[in-house]
């Protein structure tokens, strides 16, 4: 039974929240009634509050002196801070690279999100899938994908995980079962239903059993992907055919400008789980650990073959929604409420408090996360762009798509073609 | 083969019975190369075959132990939809990967009675009702493509897919590309379009020229049993995201076809009718005004070469071209609409490539930019009747 699973009103500190923002922000807020009805401005606690579906799971543990964290041991403690340490020093070299003119186009940065990835991916295993958004470097490393293959993609190079042709939104990996990177979003959400779908079908029509249980995939999307339809459409099929999903919200509270206050009506999302039947969770996405310990429950779940789970993570991006994105709208008091709650900063102190690690051991991760990432810039640098023989090649899987030439032979034949000069 | 050639001697029969089909189609005529390439059912290529072959688009690749016909024709008689379950049918008995997806293909049957059967004999997993989500089902069957499956997604009217938009240009046509090459999208995306009657304008559209632009996509169009059956098993075989295009008119026609397995090339155009005063390129249901049609031409003493290109994107264009050099006239017969059509394509391909052969413009007859009405009458005025086709091609050949 996961702590987390309690219902626990943590009791924080209760002053009006007055403040005329339309946002939802700060902590500093009645929690939410369950009865709920609610103003204009009432605001999300950030409670742990886990709706369990009707299948007879009791929710209620009466012990609420559980301790905040289930143990996490040193190894894992440390793998941990390393994959989020990785993402956060990728993350600063894209902007550092972007603002230098080595990239171009969108690129959207993932920091202070980081707990949600490493919380949820570090538990995969290689077989799994991942799918993600347009912001999916971090989820890209996490995975597995090296340093230096999703820097030289953001420079355009053709060493880049997709040879340069996909760009920062669209990061793909077959070897590390990273489905995408999709620019529209919710676009992905279909696309890993399909790959849940496709693990079930090898366990139930092609009879491939894995002993430890079903190819699980993550979808990662954020919160103005959960009014769009393909969102609903998903999670009911996924429920319907009790597909090993989980379906992780990566509720940063903005869409670009929009605040999910003001584009949803109901914003508790992750209350739309229960109403399709499974299990919605919700968790503090700046915490690592909570958020693996829910985790830990979802991708058990699915792997079991029970079936999908809605996790709601509250988090926040440190930076704007793209490089490209002033960030005028967001607080300042909003933007230092979460920056003091690092999730780095929040595991480091963890780690130091229950002595996993000294200090000098973290400094030391961090160092070498430094070189990992100067030795991928340095390789994505001196990495050769496209050629022009590679404009054609990747369109089809068969060229022969291409079709058939005046001169009776396929197209992909011409010699031209694989110069990049043919006109198709 | 052999089916189509007696059903084009059939239909030729019909229009003179003096005149008989050369025993091989344009391609092996004396001066023109037999270098097309025919796709075996394993992916390999066969080689150039040059000179009169019957098999220059099919292939057999196994002698079925003779089947005890009860006729003493060879083949067996079905309707279009029942060829397309036998091959659909086939692929999935000989790939367990090969599933299909959409909505009341598995208890229903199909609502074309395509699919009829298979749900018992496959399972409600293999044959998926899903619910009513195309832009969602569509995503799920390229994501299941990605990791390996290979998903026959039907639209229930083609129409429906324009819901299923964003996925079928997005990651249909572009995924291959935008991950470098690393995951393969081996989809086949088909249903019913077109004009039916008096289905009213939604139920009655034509999707091909919406998707003819997305990069990475394949189309072919179904007219007849016979390359119905080959046209589903040569998309679902190929790697490559293919929409196949079928018409509601058309699921009831009869053809006796080959008992043996035969797989036809999706690149290729089918010789109909070879002739030497006009090229009429045509496909799916206009195929039939225009065979109407050159009953007609013929009376009057015409002689048109009837292609149906079959596959709209990318175009045959060594079928049409030999077609254009023979003859130097062209007149694109299409139910598409006027603007942006098939048609408007496929004129820009033949000035491109053979401008020099034509003595006269291309003629285009489409349907009207109009949503087709209900009303019998007016839905009659929106398509292409023979008459006009008729009339075209007097006019092309003055």
């Amino acid at each position: 039974m996961s702590t987390f699973s309690a219902v626990k009103i943590l009791s924080p500190p209760l002053f009006a929240a007055r403040s005329s923002s339309p946002f939802l922000a700060s902590p500093f807020a009645p929690p939410l009634s369950r009865s709920g009805l609610r103003s204009t401005r009432l605001p999300l606690p950030p409670l742990a509050v886990s709706s369990d579906v009707i299948s007879g799971q009791n929710p209620i543990a009466s012990d609420s002196s559980t301790s905040r964290h289930a143990e996490v041991s040193r190894e894992e403690a440390l793998v941990l801070y390393e994959d989020m340490v990785l993402g956060r020093v990728l993350e600063d070299m894209c902007a550092q690279m972007y603002y230098r003119g080595k990239m171009f186009g969108f690129v959207h940065l993932y920091n202070g999100q980081e707990a949600v990835s490493t919380g949820f991916i570090k538990l995969l295993e290689a077989r799994d899938s991942v799918v993600s958004t347009y912001r999916d470097h971090v989820h890209a490393v996490s995975k597995g994908v090296p340093a230096r293959a999703v820097l030289a993609e953001l420079f355009g190079k053709t060493t880049g995980c997709c040879r340069g042709q996909g760009g920062s939104m669209h990061m793909f990996s077959s070897t590390h079962n990273l489905l995408g990177g999709f620019a529209f979003i919710g676009e992905g959400i279909p696309v890993a239903t399909g790959a849940a779908f496709s693990s079930k079908y090898r366990h139930e029509v092609l009879k491939e059993s894995n002993p430890n249980g079903l190819d699980v995939t993550v979808a990662f999307f954020g919160d103005g992907t959960c009014n769009n339809g393909q969102f609903f459409e998903c999670l009911n099929m996924a429920q319907l055919w009790k597909l090993p999903i989980v379906f992780v919200v990566e509720n940063n509270l903005w869409a670009i400008g929009m605040s999910h206050i003001r584009a949803t009506s109901d914003p508790e999302i992750w209350k739309k789980g229960p109403a399709f039947g499974m299990p919605g969770h919700h968790v503090d996405g700046m915490d690592v650990l909570k958020v693996r310990e829910v985790a830990m429950e979802a991708i058990e779940r699915a792997r079991r073959g029970d079936g999908p789970t809605l996790v709601e993570c509250q988090t926040y991006r440190f930076r704007g929604h793209s490089l490209a994105d002033p960030d005028e709208l967001r607080k300042p008091d909003e933007k230092a409420h979460y920056a003091a709650r690092d999730p780095i900063t929040a595991l480091k102190k963890y780690i130091l408090e229950k002595n996993l690690a000294t200090e000098w051991e973290l400094k030391a991760i961090v160092t070498k996360i430094d070189e990992v990432i100067e030795d991928a810039v340095e390789f994505a640098d001196s990495s050769p762009f496209p050629p022009r023989s590679q404009l054609l090649e990747n369109v089809f899987a068969d060229p022969k798509g291409f079709g058939i030439g005046p001169d009776g032979k396929y197209r992909c034949e011409d010699p031209k073609f694989t110069e990049g000069t043919a006109q198709v | 083969m052999a089916a189509s050639l007696q059903s084009a001697v059939f239909l030729s029969n019909r229009i003179d019975p003096h005149r008989r089909l050369f025993a091989s189609p344009a391609r092996s005529l004396p001066g023109t190369k037999g270098s097309i390439l025919v796709v075996r059912s394993d992916g390999r290529i066969s080689g150039r075959l040059s000179g009169r072959n019957l098999i220059t688009n099919a292939v057999a690749t196994k002698a079925d132990t003779p089947t005890s016909s009860t006729d003493s024709k060879p083949g067996h008689e079905l309707l279009l939809f029942e060829a397309l379950r036998e091959g659909l049918e086939e692929e999935m008995d000989r790939d367990p990967r090969v599933c299909v997806m959409g909505e009341d293909v598995g208890h229903y049957g199909g609502s074309y009675k395509v699919t009829k059967g298979l749900a018992p004999k496959y399972g409600d997993l293999r044959v998926l009702d899903t619910p009513i989500a195309e832009n969602s089902f569509t995503g799920m069957g390229i994501g299941a493509a990605m990791t390996g499956l290979r998903p026959v997604i039907e639209g229930m009217n083609m129409g429906f897919l324009l819901l299923a938009y964003n996925q079928i240009s997005n990651n249909c046509g572009m995924l291959h590309y935008t991950s470098g090459g690393q995951f393969k999208i081996p989809v086949v995306i088909r249903g019913p379009g077109g004009v039916g009657r008096q289905l009213g304008a939604e139920h009655s559209q034509r999707l091909e020229s919406y998707f003819q632009s997305i990069p990475g996509l394949q189309m072919v169009a179904c007219s007849t049993p016979y390359n119905a059956k080959g046209l589903m098993k040569a998309a679902i075989r190929s790697d490559n995201p293919v929409v196949l295009f079928e018409h509601v008119l058309l699921y009831n026609l009869k053809e006796r076809i080959p008992d043996e397995e035969y797989v036809l090339c999706l690149e290729e155009a089918e010789m109909v009718r070879p002739g030497e005063h006009v090229t009429i390129l045509t496909y799916s249901r206009m195929r039939y005004h225009v065979m109407q049609a050159a009953k007609t031409l013929v009376n009057k003493g015409y002689d048109p070469e009837v292609i149906d290109i079959r596959s709209l994107k990318p175009f045959d264009l060594y079928t049409i071209g030999n077609s254009v050099k023979k003859t130097h006239r062209v007149l694109i017969v299409e139910e598409c609409m006027r603007t942006g059509g098939i048609g408007s394509s496929l004129r820009a391909a033949i000035i491109d490539n053979f401008w020099d052969y034509l003595d006269a413009p291309i003629m285009c007859l489409s349907s009207q930019d109009v949503p087709t009405p209900y009303a019998g009458t007016l839905e009659e005025w929106t398509v292409v009747q023979p008459a006009q086709i008729v009339a075209a091609v007097e006019q092309l050949c003055q």
